[in-house]
This record gives C-alpha cells, structure tokens and sequence, in this order.
C-alpha cells in the first residue's frame, strides 16, 4: 500500500511519577479506516488519545498528519488539523444550551451566522436528532453523545476519536451510532476507536492496535479474531472465568424491596418507582441499566443515605427496614459497597485501618465507651488485606496510595469480612485491572454460595451474566421483573435498558 | 525553565509541619524588607517585635494572658474548620460570652462568693453557645451559610455590648464614661503569678488543649468530623449525622469563644468596657490554620499570635510604628501558610519531567 | 406625605447601594467563573485607602478611583495566584485577604486620619437637575452612580451575549470538560478574581472618595461581607444584584430617618438592621436547597489542577 497514512505516531513515550502511561508507543491510522485501540483500564489509552488531542503533552516521540510532521500544542490545534474526539466522560456543560456547548468546542470561526440552523442540519444528515435551545441537563446519556459527536462533525473533521462511546449506551443505541461511524468511514473520515469491548470492536473495527502497561502489545484485523483471543492479547494471560458450584434461586428472602418509590435527593436525579424486588438467600441477583436511570438513588436508599416513605418498603430478613440509618443497617447485617471508592466508599487522605474502621466500627465492636480501639482496627484491616490479597505496604498507608483495582477490592473485602447476609454492589469492577475485578466476581459468587444475598447493579453486562443467577433491569427508576439469567438475552435485556416494556409492567405467571 | 506542580501519590505527612515554619521564616523575611522600606532598622524591629516583649517575666506572664484567648477560640474553631464548619463569627460569640459572664458579675455585684467565678465561666460558655446556635440553627434548618450569617452576628454583637455600656449596664459613678462598674474581687479570675496579670484562664486554655486532642485523635467524635470534612459522602454513607455534627462543633467553638471573653474580662480587664477583644476571635481563625487545626499545633500557634500583638504595641511605643502593623502580619503569615501549604499535596519539579526516574521507579518495584 | 422628606431619602439610598452594586457585581462575575472570593471586605478596604490616599496627595477623583481599582485588583491577584496556582483553599485564603486588607489599609491610612478633601462632585447639569422631584433623583449624582449602573450593565451582557461570558460560565460549570476542550481556566479564572477585586476597589473607593470624603480605619464596615450576601441573594444575576443592594440602601435609611421622625430606640439597635436584614434574606433565599443548587456554578469553591 502506498496510501499515505493520515496519521501515525512514532515513538510517542510519556511518565507519570512512577508510571510510564505511554512507552514507544508507535501507530498508524489510514484514510477512512475505523482503527481499535484495545486495552484493560489503565493501560495507557486514555494518555495517549490526550495526546492526540492535544490536551497533554508527551515526553518523546513524533507525530505525523497526512505525511508530515507536526506538534498538537493544544486541542483547537487538534481541531484545525481535522480532529475531534468524543469524550467518555463527556466535556459539557449541564447549566448551558446544546447550542453554547457546540460553540464552546469549535473555533470561534465557525460559531459566526446561523450556527442553530447549521446544529440542526448535521444532526438531521446523520441521524443524530437535537434541539439545540435544550438545556443540556435536561438530555439523556444518549442525547449527550449525540452533542459530542455533532460538535466534531460540524468543523468537518478528517479524524474521530471515541472515547469508549457505547459505555452509556443500550444495545440499540450502540448500533445507531456505528451506522453513524462506518458512514463517516465510508466518506474517508478516519475514527479511532478505543474500547475494551472486544464484541463491538469486532463487528465494526478495520485493524486493532491492542495495549498493555503503557506498550503496543499486538496488531490485528479483529475480524479474523475471535473475542477471546483479543481478550487474551489485551491481558496478557489466560482468562479465568469465576467458577461456581451450584445456582440457588431458591433460598429465602434476605432482601425485599416492595412499592419501593422515592423522590430522588439530586438535581437532576431520577426518581424511583413502584420497585418490587426479592434477593433470596444464596443467590446474585443482577441489575443491569444504564447510568442514570435511579442505580445511585437506588444505592442511597439501600444504604441508609437517604430514607424510604414508608418503613416497610424495604425489609432486611423481614423486618422493615426503611427508617434505619446506616450503622443500624450494618448491624442488621447488610454490606454495602458504592461506586465510587474514593469519596464515597474511602476517605481518600485517611489510613486504610481507619477507612476499615469507617464501616465496620460498629458491626465488629471496634469501639469502646466512644473511643476508637485503634489495635483491634488495625488488626481487622490487616486481616482484610490478607485475605483479599490488597497489595500496600502497610495499613497506615493513605486509600489514595492504593490503585483503583486493589483499593476496590480492599472495600469490598472490609464489607465481606463483616459477615454481611446482604451485600449489595455497586458497579463491582468499574475502572478495575483483569486480575482485580477476576477476584472481586469469585468473592461475591463465593458469598452467596456461604447462603448470603448478593445485589450487583452494574452497566457491564458481560459481568452481569457472569456472576449473576438472576438479572433485572432498571430504566427511569423502574425495576423490570428478575428473571433467570440462563433464559434471557443480552438483546432482551437491551430493550428494557431502553425502557421498552416496562412502562405497562406486566405480571408474569411463574 | 519550567516550574511545574507534580501531584504526589500520598500527601506529605512531614510537609504538614514544615509548612507553618517556611510561613514563618517568609513573613520574617518580608517583615524585614517592609521594615526598611518605612526608614526602620531591621533587625532592629525584628529585635523590638519579636525579642523585646518576652525578654521580662512580666511579659512572659503577659505572652500567656493574650495567648489564652487564641488558643481557647484557635482549639474551638479548628475543630469545626476540619468539619467544613466555617464559623467565623468567633469574635461575635466572644463578646456575647463575656457579657453573659459579666452580668452576672454586675448583678452580684456587692456578693463575696467563691461560686461567682465559676458561675460566670458557665454563663460565658452558655452566652457563646447561645449567639453560635444561631447560625447552627440557620444551617441546619434553613441550610444558610454560616460564614456570613456568624460573621453578621459579630457586628450585631458588638453593638449590643456598646448599648450596654451606653446605656443600661454603664457605671453609676463613672462619669458618664461609656464603662461598667469594676468587679468586686470575688468576679476576677484568681492570679498564678503575683504582681502579673497570669491568671487560672491559661490553665483552663491548656485543659481545652488536652480536651480537643483527646477527642480529635481517640474519639468517635473527632473521627466523625475529620471525614465529614475530607468526604461527605463517606460520612453519610458511614451514617454520621451531618446536622448533629455541625451543632456539635458551631456549639463547642461558640462556647470556647465565649470562655475566652469572660476569661479576658474577669482576668485581664475587670470591667465592661466597649472594646473587650482586639480582634481575638479573627486572629484565632489564623491561629487555627497555623496549628494545623491541631490542638497542640494552636497552642504553639496562639503564642506566635499572641508574641505578635505584644510585639505591636513594644514596636509602637519604642519605635512610634502604628500597631496595625500586628494585622499586616498576621495576613501575611497566613498568605505563606496557605501558599506552602501546597508542598503538602504537590511537589515543585523545575524543568521538562524526567522518564529515566519514572523508568527506574517502576523497575524498582 | 412631603416631597421634602422624600428626595434626599431616595438620594441617601443611592449613595448607600452603589459600594455595595460594584462590589456584588464583581463577585458576581467572579463567582460564575467558580470561584468563591471571601475577601471582598479586605479588597473593599484597600480599595477605600488607595482612593483616599491619591485624592489627598493628588487632587485628582480620576486617579483615586483608578488607584482604589488597582488596589483592590492587587490584591485579588495574591488570592488568584494562590487558590489558582497554588491550590490553597478559597475559603481560608479569602478571609486572609480580608484580615490583610484591613491590617495594611490600617497601616497606611495611620498617616491619613483626619484629613479630608473636597469629595467626588455631583454631576450638575444647568437645567435637568433642577427640575423638580425627578432632576435630583435621576441626575445630579456623581459619575460614580452612573458608572455603577452602566458596569452591572455591561457585565450582563457580557455574561450573557458574548463568548467571553460563555467562556467565564464554562469554567464555573465545569472546570474539567472546558479544560479538556482547549480552554485556559488559570487565565479565565485570574481574570474574573481581579476584575472582581477592582470592582470591589471602586466599591471601597466610593466609600472614602464619594459616601464620606475621610479615612476611617473598618470604615467599609461588614458592607464586602452584605455584598457577598447579596450574590447570593441574587442567584449570580447581575441586575438582580444590583436590586438587593438598592434594597439594602433602603434599609439604611430607615436606620437614619427613624431617629428623624423621633422613633424611641437606641441607634445601636437601629445600626443594627443590615446585619439582621442580610441574615433574614440569606434565610430565606437559602431555604429552598434545591433552586440554590441549580443557580449555583456547579465548580463554586473547587479548586482545578490539570493532571499531566
């Protein structure tokens, strides 16, 4: 091939103290190719599309735009050479209109005349419909990307980064947008594809480029691979699937949600309705859906955070539960894990025996006459980090010292080593490294097996039907009814991500 | 070159301390440049300011009378400000303190009674509570910020105290001098050192001290505030309870507050008078980030604040500089706090980062 | 009711609102860029000294609302480069400043104390101000007024009609996404914090130059801290800001025409109704959390540091 490549990277290397993000990464991306780049969280994708983007520098290494070379100094620089990107976690701004928000993400040139009229006509073309007088607080996940994508293609760009695009998106809604991209590619725009969905990047990808720990690993045409061998690329081991023994469905009811609604305490939050809900003992019970869609109001009302209307509304081992407050909770038994570890599961600038000490304080008698039994906490957060194998030097050592992956599995092991008979998980390997994540699904498998109730609520829908015996979806704050994973679809369980046929909510005979 | 800010993995546990002595060391070094600009010797002030004041046992003992109030209000504050409780109103809650305890001590005023002083360190402690409940109220009810709702609280409670000594509570036989009547000697907080004005209002102040350090380090409370300050969310999903939480330590440092007033006015001054405090309650505010919202920590602090005020007025009288001088200084030390502060977090990297290092880090490992 | 009594009330509240329109208004702008100035009061003092200080010595009303500009943007530049490059906390550095500002300005008005000038001049136009009721109350004040009303003018159409005010929005709403897009927001934001330091410079320079033409040491007296009050009471609207402090201009008044009309009551408590009153309106502004929020920049107070 001849072709000049639109852009290649030679060499691109860029450290963060004590990590090399990007090592001699070098790449090629052809006119209107769709070019993967596969890698686990934390592998170096992120760094080096901020690269491309101009929004960070790197240490060393060249970068050539359609055979020659150039310096991306900063993102309107990026943007006059022809590239835009889709941000994963979208660039917008909620208190402002669809239409400042494109005119804030393209050059000043381009927002002179009718740019509301131009809005319109971009997102008519490509079937990405949007009002751009709207709020943007007011948009669905979907309609956001949609702001993101109509943003690029109205500076006509001639290279498209997405960011992990379909994460927030229904199996529906993710075919809509690859129709959108392969139309872009057959107009010879290039895109850039990260993800770590290996499925996706079969059907719609070109080449691959797959990372690990900062280095190109492998390159591939992911047509002629099959998932599991991309996947054994992109980690750089064999996979091990959890095991378990046996499904149990059939134990009895730890958990019950009944009528559940609640008015959601955030701005722009969802609120949750009529949810009915049983997780019996033994048994994970999976709740797939979208970001957005009443997982976090879902999670404060378990929690304690925020109480329910009425006490009986949720009930723990049959007693009504709604009124208790968190540590009442705890002492009923319940194990909790949000989604965000620093925050809100870990106080990030506090030891990890005092993060230990932060849940378990009174479930495991760590305290005393109101004073803090600083021996008998140490000493719990040290057999926590034993059992779950957290890598640290020492339990005095900060929650922001630890990686993403090992932290998670430290909070998750501070809920487990509690004895809890509910355990309910939020987004249990969000953002987690393979090794970490393989570890946290066998022990919440393994909890349930020693005839706990397990609540997973995640967007994965691959870990979804790994860990789960159950999975239920919810959408708008509505919890579709749970059914048996082994007799329901991932395109089932799409279209009530996308909130199709729950509204008439009908009762099935069992 | 490039000076670059670099993010360290774990906030720096030693740069906590070092950090208030570069402050320190900066606003001297400041000081002497301000100092020769104004025509003055600089060594020379420093020597007056700071060397002067505490070179007697009189001005020893006086280090700690004005050291007392800092460090009671400096203990009481810092531990709201670690619970993002911005009470800043401390000066207001001072002087409501110090005239609940000297009213009493007005009402009785011909009474022999060794209750009386006891009783009026109650009223101040209840006086102080009383005028921070307010803005606790306000947050807790109506989620007012109680930055400014306790900071408006101190002008209105300063003039109360100037209609009281206008007006009901003036001397009798004073002369129409805008002042109460002098306390019977059963009101005065009895004195340590004989022929000073150190009195049992420092040993209270040290008590205060212990108190804060035993609760903030071993105790449920002091835990529940440091988290609810550093992570919110984390405090509520522990089940802390934010409400109680901020009547707890608006209540405290308003009580502490208003301790430090009845101690100046028992203690140090003796009578109602229309300025009880020289800004006391702003100055603790410095003195608690100063201490590091330690305890201890405000206990050094408050006797670096307090050498301050001491030092304005030597440098005043021997040197005819203006006693604001005190208040430049105490904005300046804390403007190097705060900017030294960020060694705490971040490191000062010059020039383009270095991969060999990061290489070799991860090698390491 | 006589019109007697009316006109120099309705002119005393104009000189009482205008310090505090200025310096809201520039709070206002520095709060939509997410940035939470607590030092308003200290910026107001040194303001309030500059102009005093340059009047005195130079005769000259250009130069000493220019020197109270400078001034308060002086030292809104030391709370900019610490909360913005140094990452130091906004609310602690901002009450630095104002404890600063009024130790400095105190230094150096000691040498100022007792002097006067002759006052910023009303602006007299032969004929319009003379005619009756509405001559004195439109016209007829100084170029101060006007100028205050203009720049909360322009600050609103800034804000709301050009890319510069979309860009100051921006970084108030979402620090993170405008960095990403290519966005400055260490300079978006260094220029907020001193256009809202000069502000509140010409706020504290109306103080010494027009309200009162002398240097008295706290002369701003809490009205920086009522400004911040009244941003919030204002939803960060600039004309809505400019309202509340027309309103709290009325509110001083009563306090002066009360004792005029012979009402029995001390004048502490009457002195003391702008602090009641901006606790009152706090309250009841702050009661419904939840619309608070939504007008509230969503990055009010949190400090920005871009990884990498």
């Amino acid at each position: 091939m001849t072709e000049t490549p639109r852009l290649e990277l030679i060499g691109i290397t860029k450290a963060y103290p004590g990590v090399i993000a990007n090592n001699n990464v070098s790449l090629k991306i052809m006119p209107g190719e769709i070019h993967a780049l596969l890698g686990e969280n934390g592998a170096g994708k992120s760094t080096l599309v901020k690269f491309i983007y101009g929004v960070q520098k790197a240490d060393a290494g060249r970068v050539l735009w359609e055979g020659e070379q150039v310096q991306i100094a900063s993102p309107n620089a990026a943007r006059k050479l022809g590239i835009g990107m889709v941000f994963q976690h979208f660039s917008l701004f909620e208190a402002m209109t669809v239409e400042e928000n494109i005119a804030l993400g393209i050059s000043p040139e381009l927002t002179k005349g009718d740019l509301s009229a131009r809005i319109r006509e971009v997102s008519q073309q490509y079937g990405l419909p949007l009002d751009p007088d709207r709020y943007v607080h007011t948009l669905s996940v979907g309609e956001r990307q949609r702001i993101e994508v109509v943003r690029c293609l109205l500076q006509d760009p001639r290279l498209l980064i997405m960011d992990e695009p379909t994460s927030v998106l229904t199996p529906q809604e993710v075919d809509e947008l690859f129709k959108t991209l392969r139309r872009l590619s057959e107009e010879g725009v290039s895109i850039l594809y990260i993800s770590h969905k290996l499925e996706e990047i079969k059907s719609l990808c070109h080449t691959a480029t797959i990372m690990r720990m900062g280095e190109v690993v492998a390159e591939c045409t992911p047509e002629n691979e099959t998932a599991r061998s991309m996947a054994e690329m992109m980690m750089g081991a064999d996979l091990v699937s959890p095991e378990r023994a046996f499904r149990m469905t059939d134990g009895a009811v730890k958990l019950d949600l009944r009528n559940l609604s609640v008015k959601s305490t955030h701005q722009h939050g969802t609120d949750l309705k009529q949810i009915n809900l049983q997780v019996h003992a033994g048994e994970v019970l999976g709740v797939a859906g979208i970001a957005g869609n009443g997982q976090r109001e879902l999670m404060e009302v378990l929690t304690g955070e925020v109480p329910t209307g009425k006490a009986d509304e949720l009930q723990i081992d049959g007693v009504a539960a709604g009124h208790m407050d968190p540590i009442q909770r705890r002492l009923a038994g319940v194990g909790l894990v949000p989604e965000e570890r620093l925050g809100h599961g870990a106080v990030p600038d506090m030891s990890l025996w005092e993060n230990a000490f932060l849940s378990a304080a009174t479930r495991m008698n760590l305290i005393k006459n109101g004073f803090i039994q600083v021996l008998a906490s140490t000493g719990f957060a040290l057999k926590v980090v034993d059992e779950f194998r957290v890598k640290t030097p020492g339990v005095t050592h900060f929650a922001t010292s630890l990686s993403g992956g090992n932290l998670q599995k430290f909070i998750v092991g501070r809920e487990i080593m509690q004895n809890p008979g509910v355990i309910v998980v939020l987004q249990p390997t969000w953002g987690v490294d393979a090794g970490s994540a393989a570890a946290i699904r066998q022990a919440l498998i393994d909890l349930a097996a020693n005839g706990a109730a397990v609540l997973a609520v995640s967007q994965d829908l691959e870990e979804l039907f790994e860990i789960s015996d159950r999975i239920a979806v919810i959408c708008e704050g509505r919890m579709s009814e749970a059914r048996l994973a082994e007799n329901v679809t991932v395109e089932e369980i799409g279209l009530l991500m996308a909130g199709v046929g729950l509204e008439e909510e009908p009762v099935h005979a069992d | 070159m490039l000076i670059r800010l670099e993010q360290r993995p774990e906030a720096s546990k030693s740069m906590v301390y070092v950090s208030p002595v570069i402050a320190v060391i900066l606003t001297v070094l400041t000081a002497m440049v301000m100092f020769s600009l104004l025509g003055v010797d600089p060594l020379k002030a420093i020597e007056t300011f700071f060397v002067e004041p505490i070179s007697s046992l009189d001005g020893l003992a006086e280090l700690l009378v004005k050291a007392t109030p800092l460090v009671l209000i400096g203990v009481g504050l810092s531990l709201g400000f670690q619970a993002n409780v911005w009470n800043i109103g401390a000066e207001g809650q001072l002087v409501i303190g110090a005239l609940a305890g000297g009213g009493l001590a007005l009402a009785f005023f011909d009474q022999q009674s060794v209750f009386l002083v006891p009783a009026m360190l109650v009223c101040g402690v209840a006086g102080g509570m009383a005028w921070a409940a307010i803005p606790a109220w306000l947050k807790t009810r109506f989620n007012t910020n109680e930055i400014l709702t306790s900071l408006m609280l101190t002008y209105v409670g300063l003039l109360v105290l100037s209609y009281l000594v206008h007006g009901p509570w003036k001397d009798p036989e004073g002369q129409n001098f805008p002042e109460s009547r002098l306390f019977h000697d059963s009101a005065l907080m009895p004195i340590l050192i004989d022929e000073t004005r150190l009195n049992v209002g420092w040993l209270v102040a040290l008590f205060v001290v212990v108190l804060g350090w035993v609760v903030m380090s071993r105790h449920i409370i002091g835990f529940q505030i440091k988290v609810i300050g550093m992570a919110p969310m984390a405090a509520r999903f522990a089940g802390f309870r934010e409400k109680r939480l901020i009547w707890l330590t608006l209540l405290f440092s308003g009580g502490c507050a208003g301790l430090a007033g009845v101690i100046e006015l028992s203690g140090a001054i003796g009578q109602i008078v229309p300025s009880i405090s020289p800004g006391y309650g702003f100055t603790a505010i410095i003195v608690a980030f100063l201490g590091r919202l330690h305890p201890v920590g405000v206990l050094f602090a408050g006797l670096l604040m307090a050498l301050t005020y001491l030092g304005g007025d030597s440098a005043q009288i021997t040197m005819n500089l203006p006693n604001a001088v005190t208040g430049v200084f105490q904005g300046m030390l804390l403007f190097f706090l705060l900017a030294s502060d960020v060694l705490i977090k971040y490191r000062i990297r010059f020039g383009a980062p270095k991969i060999e290092t990061a290489i070799q880090a991860e090698a390491a490992e | 009711m006589s019109v007697d009594w009316l006109i120099p009330a309705l002119l005393t509240i104009v000189t009482a609102a205008t310090p505090l329109v200025f310096a809201a208004v520039g709070e206002v702008v520095v709060e939509k860029a997410g940035v939470l100035n607590l030092g308003v009061e200290g910026m107001m003092i040194m303001g309030a000294i500059a102009a005093f200080a340059t009047a005195v010595s130079t005769g000259s009303e250009v130069l000493a609302i220019v020197a109270g500009a400078g001034a308060g943007a002086l030292l809104a530049v030391i709370f900019g480069v610490l909360t913005v490059y140094l990452q130091s906390n906004q609310v602690a550095t901002g009450l630095a400043l104002t404890i600063f500002g009024l130790g400095l300005s105190a230094l150096i008005g000691h040498s100022y104390v007792g002097k006067t000038f002759g006052g910023l001049a009303k602006l007299d136009i032969p004929g319009i101000s003379d005619i009756p009721v509405i001559g004195p109350i439109l016209f007829g004040h100084d170029a101060l007024v006007y100028l205050s009303v203009v720049s909360v003018a322009a600050v609103a159409w800034f804000l709301t009609r050009t890319r510069g005010g979309m860009l100051v929005r921006a970084v108030g709403e979402n620090h993170d996404a405008a960095h990403s897009i290519g966005y400055s927001v260490t300079l978006i934001r260094m220029g907020a914090i001193m256009f809202g330091g000069a502000m509140a410079g010409i706020g504290g320079a109306y103080l010494s130059v027009a309200y009162t033409p002398l240097w008295v040491e706290n002369m701003t007296a809490g009205r920086g801290w009522i400004a911040l009050a009244l941003v919030v009471f204002a939803s960060w609207k600039p004309w809505r800001a400019f309202f509340g402090a027309y309103l709290f201009g009325g509110i001083t008044i009563i306090q002066l025409y009360a004792q005029g009309m012979g009402v029995e009551v001390s004048a502490q408590f009457l002195s003391m109704l702008p602090y009641i009153a901006t606790i009152v309106v706090l309250v009841i502004i702050s009661r419904d959390s939840a619309r608070a929020r939504l007008d509230a920049p969503a990055c009010l107070g949190k400090n920005f540091h871009a990884s990498g």
